[in-house]
C-alpha cells in the first residue's frame, strides 16, 4: 500500500528522489531509482513509531557508497561493514524519541554512523572538531565515563554547544571500541523552536 | 526615501514600521499550523521562495526548506558575483574547517529546484526590492549585517591608522569592497590596538601576530600576505570596556593565540580577572583558567595583552605628525553593581596608549534594503535588525505580533552580529520549519491564495533592464575553479579575486 501524502515516508521518498536527480546528472546512476522496499528500513522516517527499537545491519559497502558518496569530499559516509561476531550496537535516540540502533564496525565515529543512517546530525565543520553541530548526550553516565576524556578541543566546541549537559560529547570525536558497545547517545533538537530561552 | 507605495494609509503603515526600536517579544499571536480558521495547503502546491543574501543563513535555511518541502522552489540573490558571504569574507584564512559547511552549500545549490542569482543587489541602486514581491509567495531576509558600529569619537574618521576590523578581515580575505585598504603596519613604534573583545577583534590580533609562514597556505590573498610579510608589529594590545566575564570572545581563539609559536601572552593582572574560577559555569570558568593560564613564557619575541575597563574616548596625533594617529586616549572604567558587571561606568581617570595602528572590532550592524520598509516589514533601528517573532516577520502592535504575510528573516539582520556557525545553522532550521510549517498550514503568504507566481522566471525580465549580468551557479563553478587553480600555482588552496571585475571576467 503507497504511503499517504504528506506521511513522513512520503516527504523522505520525495527528498531521495530530487538528490538522485542532481546526482544523476553527472553520474552514470538513473534517475530516482531509490529507494527500494527492501532497502526503506534505513531511514529513520520510515519507521512507525511503535517499533521504537530495531537493530539493524549496516548495507553492504557498494551500496553505502552509491547511496551516500557524491563526490570524496563531500561524503561522510566511511562506514566500514563490521566483520561477522564483531558487531558492535549503537543506539541512537532521535528528539521525537525514536530508537535506532545500528550495528557497527570498530573505529567508526558517531557523526559518520549518524549520517550515513541518515539520523538528523549535522556536520557543518565535516567532523575536525571545528563547531559543535554534532552534539550527542551520552544517556549512561557509566558508559560516558568509560569513553576517552575530551580533549580541549572539543571541551572548547562543547562549551559553545546548546543545551550541553553533563555527559555531552562531538559525535565526531567518539569513536566505537568494544568496551562502549550498546553505547547510546540522545541527539538535541537542531532548533531552538518554542524553547524557553526565545521568551525573553 | 522614496515611496514606492503611494497610497496614505500604506505610508503611514511604512512610518510606523521604520521605528526606532521594536520591542517584539517572542510572543506568538500568528495562525498555527492546523489552526481551523485556515486551510492547510497541499505538500504539492506550487511554492516560490526568494532568500535575500547567500550567506550561511540563507543557505542552511534553504536547506531545511530542501529537505522538508522538496518541491518549493528557491532563488537565491547576492549582492557579489560570489556566494557564501561571511564563510568566504569572514571566517579566518587559518580556519579551513569552519568553511567546510561550503560542501553543503554547494549541495544544496545544486538541486533541481534551486537557483542562484549573484551580482544582483536588491535595493535602490539595482533590483528593486518591490520586483520581487509579486514574483514569490514569500521573500527571506538573510543578508547580514554589511555595516559596522563606529565609536564616534574624535579623530576616528579622520586620523590616518585607525581602521575598522571588518574592512581589515575584509582585506586580507578578499571582500571586493576593502580590496584597496592598504593598512600600514610598517609603523616604528610596532604596536596595534584592537578596541573590542570579541571574536573579530581575536581574529585581527591573530593575524597580525601570526608568522606568514603559517598563512602561505591558508587561501588568504596574496597582496595581504606581502603586506603581512613587511609588518613591524610586534605587540598587540586588545582592549575592552568591561571585565573578562563580559568579553564576547570564545575560548577556541584565546587558546590559539596562546599557542602560537614566538608569541606570549602578558598576564591579566589578579585585581581584574576571577583567580577562584570554580564557582562559575562551565564555558566562562574554563575561559577564565585559559585566560590565567596564559603563556608558558613572556615577554618572546612578539606580545599580546587583554585591557579590561577601559573606555576609549578620543584617538589623537602627535604635533610633529598631525593626521597619523599615534595615541589613544582610555577612560577607567568600574562596574556598575547590581548589574553583575555588565554595565560600567567612567571613572574619570584617564591614561594614554600609544600605537600607530588601531582596529575598531565593536560589531557589526545591519540595515534595512531600500523598498523593505515601503512593504511593511518593520526595522529595528535601535538594534539593527528587523522586527521578527522566532524569524517570522511581524509588527508589534499593543494587541501583540502580527506577522506580515509571506516574509521571514534569519541570521544576523535577524538576531545581530553574534554567534558561530551551529547558531547560525539552528536560527536558519528554525526559519526553515516555520516557512514549511506556516505553508501547509495554510497561513498567509504574499499575493493572492492560488495565484501562480513565476519567480526568477518573471524577474529576469526586470533584471535584464537594469543592465548587471546574473551570476548562476555555473558561472560560480567556473570562477570557482579559476580561483583554485590560481590558488595550485602558488601553492595554496585557493587564490581569490580580489575585484569584482575579475571575477566577472572569468564569467
Amino acid at each position: 500500500m503507497p504511503p499517504p501524502r504528506g506521511s513522513s515516508i512520503f516527504r523522505n521518498l520525495q527528498s531521495r528522489c530530487s538528490n538522485r536527480l542532481f546526482y544523476a546528472a553527472d553520474s552514470i546512476l538513473p534517475p530516482c531509482t531509490r529507494p527500494t522496499p527492501t532497502r526503506t528500513p534505513v531511514h529513520p522516517g520510515a519507521y512507525n513509531r511503535t517499533f521504537a527499537t530495531r537493530t539493524l545491519r549496516p548495507l553492504p559497502s557498494s551500496i553505502y557508497l552509491r547511496q551516500f558518496t557524491t563526490t570524496s569530499y563531500l561524503s561522510h559516509g566511511h562506514l566500514t561493514p563490521p566483520k561477522p561476531g564483531e558487531e558492535l550496537k549503537v543506539t541512537f535516540v532521535t528528539k521525537e524519541g525514536n530508537e535506532f540502533t545500528f550495528e557497527v564496525a570498530e573505529g567508526d565515529n558517531l557523526l559518520d554512523i549518524g549520517q550515513a543512517h541518515d539520523l538528523e546530525m549535522e556536520g557543518a565543520c565535516g567532523g575536525s572538531c571545528a563547531c559543535s553541530t554534532c552534539h550527542v548526550i551520552v544517556e549512561d553516565q557509566e558508559m560516558y565515563d568509560l569513553l576517552e576524556e575530551p580533549d580541549d578541543d572539543e571541551n572548547d566546541m562543547l562549551d559553545l554547544a546548546f543545551g550541553l549537559t553533563e555527559t555531552s560529547r562531538l559525535g565526531c570525536q567518539v569513536k566505537m571500541k568494544k568496551d562502549i558497545d550498546g553505547l547510546k547517545v540522545k541527539l538535541p533538537a537542531m532548533t531552538r523552536n518554542l524553547q524557553a530561552s526565545d521568551f525573553k | 526615501m522614496k515611496s514606492i507605495l503611494k497610497h496614505p494609509s500604506i505610508r503611514s503603515a511604512a512610518r510606523r514600521a521604520h521605528r526606532t526600536s521594536c520591542n517584539t517579544r517572542f510572543v506568538n499571536t500568528l495562525h498555527q499550523p492546523g489552526d481551523p480558521r485556515v486551510a492547510a495547503r497541499r505538500a504539492d502546491a506550487p511554492f516560490r521562495l526568494a532568500i535575500i543574501g547567500s550567506g550561511p543563513s540563507g543557505f542552511y535555511t534553504a536547506y531545511r526548506v530542501q529537505s522538508k518541502l522538496p518541491t518549493a522552489r528557491i532563488d537565491m540573490y547576492e549582492a557579489l558575483p560570489v556566494p557564501f558571504g561571511l564563510v568566504r569574507f569572514g571566517v579566518a584564512p587559518d580556519h579551513p574547517e569552519v568553511k567546510f559547511c561550503i560542501n553543503k552549500f554547494d549541495e544544496v545549490a545544486r538541486h533541481p529546484n534551486f537557483k542562484y542569482i549573484g551580482n544582483t543587489p536588491i535595493g535602490s541602486t539595482s533590483l528593486p526590492f518591490s520586483s520581487l514581491l509579486p514574483n514569490y509567495n514569500a521573500i527571506l531576509l538573510s543578508y547580514g549585517a554589511s555595516k559596522d558600529k563606529t565609536l564616534k569619537l574624535p579623530g576616528e574618521s579622520t586620523l590616518l591608522g585607525i581602521h575598522s576590523a571588518r574592512a581589515f578581515v575584509g582585506w586580507y580575505n578578499g571582500l571586493p569592497e576593502h580590496r584597496d585598504l592598504n593598512p600600514n603596519l610598517e609603523g616604528n613604534d610596532g604596536k596595534a590596538v584592537v578596541i573590542g573583545q570579541g571574536n573579530v577583534a581575536l581574529d585581527v590580533a591573530r593575524i597580525l601576530l601570526t608568522g606568514v609562514d603559517g598563512l602561505r597556505k591558508t587561501d588568504i590573498t596574496e597582496y595581504a600576505l606581502e603586506a603581512l610579510s613587511r609588518s613591524k608589529i610586534k605587540e598587540v594590545e586588545v582592549v575592552g570596556r568591561r571585565g573578562p566575564l563580559q568579553a564576547a570572545f570564545t575560548i577556541k581563539e584565546v587558546r590559539e593565540l596562546m599557542t602560537l609559536p614566538s608569541v606570549g601572552f602578558e598576564p591579566v593582572p589578579p585585581s581584574v580577572i576571577p583567580q577562584d574560577t570554580s564557582t562559575l559555569p562551565r564555558a566562562k570558568r574554563r575561559l577564565m583558567d585559559t585566560i590565567n593560564k596564559g603563556t608558558k613564557s613572556y615577554p618572546l619575541e612578539k606580545n599580546w595583552k587583554l585591557s579590561f575597563f577601559n573606555s576609549p574616548t578620543a584617538f589623537l596625533s602627535s604635533p610633529s605628525n598631525p593626521d597619523q594617529l599615534s595615541h589613544i586616549r582610555f577612560e577607567k572604567t568600574a562596574p556598575v553593581e547590581g548589574t553583575n558587571g555588565d554595565k560600567v561606568v567612567g571613572t574619570g581617570e584617564h591614561k594614554d596608549v600609544y600605537a600607530s595602528l588601531a582596529f575598531r572590532s565593536i560589531g557589526y550592524k545591519s540595515e534595512p534594503i531600500s523598498g523593505m520598509v515601503e512593504a511593511g516589514i518593520p526595522f529595528d533601528e535601535k538594534n539593527g535588525v528587523v522586527c521578527n517573532a522566532l524569524g517570522r516577520v511581524a509588527r508589534p502592535t499593543p494587541e501583540g505580533d502580527i506577522q506580515v504575510p509571506g516574509m521571514y528573516t534569519t541570521g544576523w539582520v535577524r538576531r545581530g552580529p553574534t554567534g558561530v556557525i551551529a547558531s547560525t545553522m539552528m536560527d536558519a532550521f528554525d526559519a526553515g520549519d516555520n516557512i514549511v510549517n506556516d505553508w501547509l498550514g495554510g497561513v498567509e503568504f504574499l499575493g493572492k491564495e492560488g495565484d501562480v507566481r513565476m519567480g526568477w522566471e518573471a524577474v529576469k525580465r526586470e533584471h535584464s533592464r537594469i543592465g548587471l549580468k546574473a551570476v548562476h551557479w555555473s558561472d560560480w563553478d567556473k570562477i570557482d575553479k579559476a580561483e583554485k587553480e590560481r590558488g595550485m600555482k602558488l601553492g595554496k588552496e585557493r587564490e581569490k579575486f580580489g575585484t569584482e571585475e575579475e571575477m566577472m571576467a572569468i564569467v
